[in-house]
Formats: C-alpha cells, structure tokens, sequence
C-alpha cells in the first residue's frame, strides 16, 4: 500500500497553516505565540534576571532554563495532567539546547533566562511548535542572538517523505513510519535539534533533512514577519 | 530600600490617589479596566473553553469531561472539579511547581461560585446511578497576570461551560469517542457572577491592577445571582471587616456582577 493523499489535499512537502505573533504577553520581557495548523505554543521570556538558590549560578555566564507544558485541555483525549511528566521534561531539555547556540549569554554571569513554554491546543508538532515560539520571544526580550531558530517535524510515512507530520500521519499504521523533530538555525545552516521515532534509511533521513531546511526558511520568513510587525519595521510579505 | 518600605511608600501613594478619587491608572473606584472581552470556544481539543481579558489580564478556561464513578454518598450525581495553575508564563513572579495556596485558593473560589449557586444540576451528569457519572474537569490557565485572576477565571469557567458540549459516549464499550462532539450542552440554570471588592485604608474598589493586589489590606470575592442571590464567599487579606463595611462591599459586588453578567 501506499500513501497517497494528505488530510486537507495538503502537498507532501507543505507546512499546515502557521500563524505567528510577536508581543502577546505583557507581563514578560518577550513573548510569542506559534500556531502550526490546530497545534498552538505560547512562549514567555524572564530575564536575564537573578537566579536563585544561588548554587545554581554561573559566575561566568548566564544559564538558560526553559519549560514546556501542555495545558490540561490541550489533549485530544482525556485531560492531561498538570506537572512534568517524564515526556515534558525531555523536550523541556531538548528545547534548551535547541536554542542555546544562537544565544550569547556571556554578558549575564549569575544571572538566567527563563523561557516558558505553554500550550494551549496540540495536534502533533508541539515541540517543534513550542521552539519557534521561543525563538521569537527571545528576540522580542532584546536579548542578543546569532540567528533564529525554525522547527518542523518532517519524516517519512510509508512511502512517502513528508514535512510536518499531523496526529493521523504519526499514529499511521498501514505502514511504518519515521518522525523526525527538526530545528534548525536557517542562517547558520546548522541543527540545534534532531530526534527520532521510527525507521528511515540514511539516503532517505538526508532526503527528509533537506526538506526541513526548506520547510524552515519558511517558517523562518514567518517568525522574521512577526517580529517586524511587532515593532512595525519595514515590511516584506 | 528595603521592600517593606517600598510597598509601604506604594500603600500610602495609592491612599492619596483614592482620596482624590483615581487610581494608578486613573481610573474611578468602581470602575474596570476596558475592554472586557469574552471568546467562546478557543480550543478544539477541549470540550468546552473560553478566553476572558479584562484589560491586559488574559485567562483561559478549559473544561475537559471524562466518565467516573460517583461519591458513595451521592451516587446519581456528576460533579466538577475545578483546578487552576499560576503559569509562571504568566507573571514574573510565579514560580514551577505543584499547584501554591494562591493557586488552590482561587480554584476553590471559581469552584464554590459554581457548585454553590448550583448553577448545573449535577443529577443530570448521571449515566447510570452507582457507577457511572459525567465528570466536569475544568481548568484554569492565566496567559498574563495583571490583576484580579479571580474574576477573569470565575467570568471565564462559567463561559467555558457555556460552550461545552458533551463528547460521544458508548455505553456499550465504555469509552468516549472525544473526536465526535455531540450537540448536548451542559444545563446552566444559573449564572454566577465572583466580584473581588478591594478595601485598602478606608476605600473600597474593584478591579485591581497587579501593584494594588501588592498591598491591599482585606478583599471579599462575592459570587452573586442574577437576582442578587449570595452564592459564595471568601474574605482575604490582613485586615479586618466591619459589618458595615461587608454590606457596602456585597451591594458593589451585586451591582458590578449585572455590569459583568453583560458581557458574557
């Protein structure tokens, strides 16, 4: 068997709709939502501020610590529930270290920045989701960065490679299945985040990276749009 | 400066603006800040939600249902259980962690105000008596906190119940097909209102901003009917109340609910 049509006549290489914004929580220093089709990430930054207990500075640079948590109603089952979970934790890790490359935060000794991601509606992605949210709300913070960062899940569902996996493509089962969590610094060239679930052959994982790096540049034009319109600077849509 | 003197300064600046009859942000005692918005149905995953802003305070509500076994003492009703999280996304000052008493404070308040006033007539959650029973999960999310998350949450629990709808359920199998929503709605027979009357000093005002909850000397969250039926209660805050004062919070409380009850 093979695959032959995505929900919503969507292309095998196309994004769901994405809708970004810039500046949408006023109590934090930078903030962002992040909408991939009916997956939704909300992302707010804290600092660099002090960081306390106090074992936990750094003297020479400032740490980064981010959090990711799915609100209880955000499941397409039953209620989740609140506190990390061992799930929420990981991606909580790997999101960390999806962004930390494209931050300097040499200037800030002792101090943290805090990034909190919270979702209020999931459908497959939401990690990926949750890092380009971030990505934006760090900048909105003012805080300096080499790049952004763009996410997207791409993969491989039967036959076919795909870019940005929805719930039915990642619980296929008439065929195997490979969901790869991707992000990237579109700039830089380089991948700040990379796991995956399933099988693919090598030719075909590099195949399926080259469609994240497109897939990213888009998204990347995206969260760009987003952040100049929260500051209304020239426009290019 | 010490923070205690710096609240105390804060506490005595706000006194002298209440004399003159403004606040902070200039406005009028009873008065909220604007706009007061509600959107119904915001999420899709859950069964029911709503998003409720009055002036930059961002609440969202979710009310997921699940199937559960009753209380041994009232075996043919349903019930709710209302949780709330501060989301540190949501001010600088709070923090991870399991549900804090603010927390657990101001989901009891959302939930008194709704099982108090008997709003759902929790026989009608009933599937089959002794066994099996709807369980109404709601819970509260700050997005930003900029004051008075007690009314936001209360305004916005009750229009996520308003919009839920009850997801397929196979008596048969036992499960709830929650893709397939069905048109059945929860019943509400009432709608009531939580208003937070603040007294600081000798003033009493509603609606406050995140710098005036810092040093507020007593608050009375009042949950009323529409026909100014007291539903719930709750007195927070150092200070004592006098009778008299009580009186004149709950006739604020009353008449500011018809003002909130239009929004929704």
């Amino acid at each position: 068997m093979a695959y032959k049509k995505r929900l919503e006549d969507r292309g095998f290489e196309e994004t769901r709709p994405i809708e970004a914004k810039v500046g949408v929580i006023p109590k934090a220093d930078g903030s962002a939502y992040f909408k991939i089709g009916k997956t939704w990430a909300y992302a707010a930054v804290y600092g660099p501020r002090n960081l306390y207990p106090r074992f936990l500075q750094d003297p020479q640079k400032g740490i980064l610590r981010c959090n990711y948590n799915m609100m209880p109603f955000s499941g397409s089952g039953e209620r989740v529930r609140p506190g990390g979970s061992r799930r929420s934790k990981e991606i909580s890790l790997v999101t960390e270290k999806a962004l930390l490359p494209v931050l300097d935060l040499n200037e800030y000794p002792n101090s943290v920045v805090d990034v909190f991601i919270e979702l209020p509606q999931t459908e497959a992605g939401s990690r990926c989701a949750g890092i380009c949210a971030a990505s934006m709300a760090l900048a909105d913070a003012g805080l300096a960065m080499k790049d952004l960062v763009s996410a997207v899940s791409v993969g491989r569902v039967d036959d076919k490679l795909v870019v940005d996996l929805d719930y039915s493509e990642e619980s296929y089962a008439d065929g195997t299945v490979a969901d790869i969590p991707v992000a990237m610094m579109p700039n830089l060239g380089k991948i700040s985040l990379l796991q995956m679930d399933g099988e693919i052959s090598k030719e075909e994982l590099f195949k399926a990276l080259e469609l994240a790096k497109k897939a990213c540049k888009k998204i990347y034009d995206v969260q760009k749009n987003a952040l100049k319109n929260r500051y209304g600077v020239g426009q290019n849509v | 400066m010490g923070l205690d003197k710096m609240y105390k300064n804060l506490h005595n600046h706000i006194v002298k603006l209440l004399k003159a009859g403004t606040r902070l942000d200039g406005r009028r005692l009873e008065e909220y800040r604007k706009p007061i918005t509600v959107e119904y149905d915001i999420i899709k995953t859950a069964e029911g939600s709503a998003r409720v802003k009055i002036g930059e305070t961002d609440v969202m509500v979710g009310v997921k249902m699940e199937v559960g076994t009753p209380y041994p003492d009232v075996p043919d009703e349903g019930t709710i259980i209302v949780g709330a999280e501060l989301l540190p996304l949501s001010n600088p000052e709070f923090e991870l962690g399991p549900p804090g008493i603010q927390a657990i404070e101001l989901a009891r308040v959302v939930d008194r105000g709704i099982r108090e006033s008997k709003a759902i007539d929790f026989k009608k959650l009933c599937i089959e008596k002794g066994k099996k029973v709807w369980l109404l999960l709601i819970d509260i999310c700050p997005i930003n906190d900029a004051g008075n998350l007690i009314e936001a949450s209360s305004l916005a629990a009750l229009a996520a119940l308003k919009s839920a709808r009850f997801p397929k359920y196979d008596e048969k199998a036992e499960k709830i097909d929650y893709k397939e929503k069905t048109s059945k709605k929860i019943e509400l027979t009432k709608e009531p209102i939580a208003v937070n009357v603040i007294k600081i000093d000798n003033y009493l005002f509603v609606d406050p901003i995140t710098e005036e909850e810092k040093v507020i000397d007593a608050r009375l969250s009042v949950s009323s009917e529409r026909d100014g039926t007291l539903c719930a209660l709750q007195k927070g805050g150092d200070a004592p109340l006098t009778i008299d004062e009580i009186s004149k919070m709950i006739d604020i409380a009353v008449e500011k609910g018809k003002e909130l009850r239009g929004v929704l």
